[in-house]
């Protein structure tokens, strides 16, 4: 492993014999600039944390009700900060509950550095009290993972896990310290950044004959698109991503994940793909003639039915993960590379267009899908509230400019569909693995590593009583977070299948939630519930012109449905607008 | 067309790591036809040698999945005519049967196998090939009572490797952007199928 010297010793710990494991993790944390840790003790982290009693005023420890808690808050913070989260966990039970999020880490390409206790060396493999396998257990989880059993390991070591963790297509790793190792003494040399790893390439080498492939594709195509995904965001991207559409004037929809990349009413953006994505860029998805994919992976959500996806397509992919590469969709032009560094070399070499006549297209399905459907969804008139006209008033109220933290469901879908960004990292969501329960504390880490912006979690009420122990995080450490949720009195995504697809059985579909308002009081947190029309606009503006965390409970209809819908099994161009058409 | 696929993966020597790779086949609920780990000719580098019979599309994606492991440096993928390939297989018969009834001298010719042990109970042949040399011997010798038999997981020369050391060893340089080039694929396959 090749090291970039640093004098960090002095600064952070000043003492070179004799110093803990525990010590050198605290000492590795600190030079890399590491200022909040989300974690919860345990035995076999005990020494970690002694350790850290010492270094307050320099790590900011957000004490969490629960492991699960703590990973998706350190997602939060790395999503909207583009830093690496960091998780403290103990052994067993403590390592055992950080696997959701490690599940969500590696799927949605997250760089976090998770640091679990472990029994002592010799206990290992003994079933000794909270011993778990967690190296096993999270091996397919992670971008790496590693146990130590000797403290000279650590600084290197840790090195090692936030260089892999950033580096490339980023995601989760876990480091395992067994407590011998955390409690043994040892000379300490310092902590050295690692700059390489000799096994491991972060990213392929950019090869100018691609590119210029792919510009010629580009520049002799009649109906190019391009659709984007977080590859744009996690490569800070944006500003080439925009120069490069904006120059060769391409129309241009965004994956859930790489929402809010370019601002939601970009005119050049033509609105988000998948299953309840927009209605024309799925659906001319099958009209293109050169689909030009940016940092995004052919998720099945996005693709629907793979044999009817773009066929007619030549398919130009840009992307830093070479296995992400004909992986589901078969690539005319494979460009390798970080897109930061690719998008440039294309943008020279694309030529200066406009494609005004197959700009009209997407209009024409935008109008059909405004007609029939978002109007009523954002502007009803009577009847219950929508979630759709929630998140309407809500983007009157924040102009575009709130980091919105969602849940999985029917809320999601929505509030990706009509929330209005205009800045990158503004859209928080759990994308690949759909973890409910993810917003509350991807909320609280969000407002952690991005403390001057306003944070909104929106949840439904299923996904809001699922790591609802968390409102104690809030009560605790006081960030400011907004929690809004769409209240429908059912598990409204799946009850929704179920009325499409099974017949109106809703087999456990219907879930009673507490009084969310008095429990956040006993948090602490001032709260409302509404369900009137004419209470909305001033609800959501008293819950945001609220100085610390508020809870607005919005009932909304009941039986409503998300459309459009690409349902499973059929292609994009099959797109519905309505259940009549299903 | 499922065919026979070699993977040869080069990668560090560390606990875990053969788990690392194993899981790449069996979350897609692929069978392994064998696995053979060892050394490789560079120091504390390993080398695995895997057989999976798959469509090329399919090994294409496990390749890239293995080589996306951190400590893996390189896969190569290569069909059976792209290697020299040998198993290695031992035989257990009662020495009173096999030396009454089978001729033992032609046996050992025509199958290229040798005798390891000789004692008075038993007697341990081995034969290395492929898979018709070994299982034509095992046939055989099942007539003379075979008592145990095992074969080793292939191992497997890749004919036209010149490269792969270097290609291997570059990548410990410092400045992981001077090594060599890895998306090969798009153009035909040359000389060998690598990522």
């Amino acid at each position: 492993m090749e090291t970039v010297e640093q004098n960090t010793l002095e600064n952070n710990i000043g003492k070179t014999h004799n110093v803990s494991g525990s010590l050198a993790v605290i000492d590795a944390l600190l030079s890399e600039d590491i200022t909040t840790v989300f974690g919860y003790p345990g035995g076999a982290i005990m020494p970690i944390y002694d350790a850290l009693y010492d270094f307050n005023d320099s790590l900011n420890h957000i004490l969490v009700r629960h492991e699960q808690g703590a990973i998706h808050a350190a997602q939060g913070y790395a999503r909207v900060s583009g830093k690496t989260g960091v998780v403290f966990a103990t052994s067993g039970p403590g390592a055992t509950n950080l696997v959701t999020g490690l599940a969500d880490a590696q799927i949605d390409s997250t760089p976090l550095v998770c640091i679990t206790g472990q029994v002592f060396a010799h206990l290992l493999g003994t079933d000794a009290f909270q011993e778990t396998d967690v190296i096993n257990i999270t091996t397919p989880i992670t971008k790496w993972n590693y146990q130590v059993t000797d403290a000279n390991e650590i600084p290197e070591v840790l090195a090692k896990a936030f260089f892999i963790a950033s580096s490339g297509r980023p995601g989760p790793v876990l480091i395992d310290i067994t407590k011998n190792a955390q409690l043994q003494l040892f000379d300490y040399k310092g902590y050295r950044q690692c700059v390489h790893v000799r096994s491991y390439r972060a990213e392929p080498i950019v090869r100018n004959e691609y590119i210029e492939q792919a510009a010629k594709l580009i520049n002799e195509a009649k109906k190019p698109f391009v659709i984007f995904g977080q590859g744009v965001i996690l490569g800070n991207a944006e500003k080439e991503f925009l120069a490069f559409i904006e120059k060769a004037g391409l129309p241009t929809a965004w994956t859930i994940m790489g929402m809010s990349a370019i601002p939601t009413n970009h005119p050049l953006g033509v609105g988000m793909l998948g299953m309840h994505g927009n209605y024309g860029p799925n659906y001319l998805t099958n009209e293109c003639d050169v689909l030009i994919a940016v940092g995004m992976r052919f998720d099945d959500r996005v693709t629907g039915r793979l044999d009817k996806y773009a066929k007619q397509a030549k398919v130009v992919h840009l992307d830093i993960d070479p296995a992400e590469i004909d992986k589901n969709v078969a690539t005319t032009v494979a460009v390798w590379g970080n897109c930061k560094e690719t998008l440039p070399l294309l943008t020279a070499l694309v030529e200066e267009k406009t494609h005004t006549e197959w700009f009209k297209e997407f209009d024409i399905k935008k109008e059909k899908e405004t007609t029939q459907l978002i109007t009523k969804e954002l502007n009803p008139t009577e009847g219950e509230l929508t979630m759709g006209e929630v998140l309407n008033v809500l983007n009157e109220l924040t102009n575009g400019e709130a980091v919105i933290v969602t849940d999985v469901g029917q809320h999601q879908m929505v509030a990706c569909r009509y929330a209005k960004q205009t800045k990158s990292r503004s859209n928080i969501t759990s994308g690949g693995l759909g973890t409910m329960g993810f917003a509350l504390p991807a909320a609280i880490g969000a407002k952690f590593g991005a403390p001057e912006r306003e944070v909104i979690a929106i949840m439904g009420d299923g996904g809001a009583q699922m790591n609802i122990q968390e409102l104690g995080t809030i009560m605790q450490f006081k960030p400011n977070v907004k929690i809004l949720i769409l209240n429908n009195s059912f598990l409204g995504m799946v009850r929704q299948w179920q009325e499409l697809f099974h017949k109106k059985r809703y087999s456990f579909t219907d879930i009673q939630s507490p009084n969310f308002v008095t429990l956040a009081s006993a948090y602490n947190i001032a709260g409302k519930q509404i369900s009137k029309r004419e209470e909305l606009k001033a609800s959501l503006k008293e819950m945001l012109d609220h100085p610390e965390s508020y809870l607005l409970e919005v009932a909304v209809l009941h039986e409503d449905n998300v459309f459009p819908m690409v349902p499973q099994g059929k292609g994009v161009a099959e797109i519905v607008l309505s259940k009549e058409e299903i | 067309m499922k065919q026979e696929h070699t993977l040869t993966v080069y990668s560090e020597n560390q606990v875990g790591l053969l788990n690392k790779i194993a899981i790449i086949f069996s979350r897609r609920k692929i069978n392994l036809e064998s696995f053979n780990s060892s050394p490789s000719e560079i120091e504390k580098i390993y080398r695995f040698t895997i057989v999976v019979k798959e469509t090329e599309e399919v090994v294409r994606n496990l390749v890239r999945q293995i080589e996306k492991i951190v400590d893996v440096f390189k896969v190569f993928n290569n069909t059976n005519d792209e290697i020299i390939w040998q198993q290695i297989a031992l035989y257990k018969v009662p020495t009173s049967i096999i030396m009454k009834d089978a001729k033992v001298e032609r046996l050992l010719r025509q199958f290229g196998a040798n005798v390891v042990v000789i004692r008075n109970d038993y007697t341990v042949f081995e034969a290395t090939g492929q898979d018709d040399e070994i299982n034509n011997l095992l046939k055989e010798l099942d007539k003379y009572g075979l008592i145990e038999f095992v074969r080793s997981s292939r191992i497997a020369i890749i004919k036209s490797s010149e490269g792969v050391h270097k290609q291997v060893l570059d990548m410990q340089k410092n400045d992981p952007r001077k090594s060599p080039i890895n998306n090969e694929y798009l153009n035909s396959k040359s000389k060998i199928f690598q990522m």
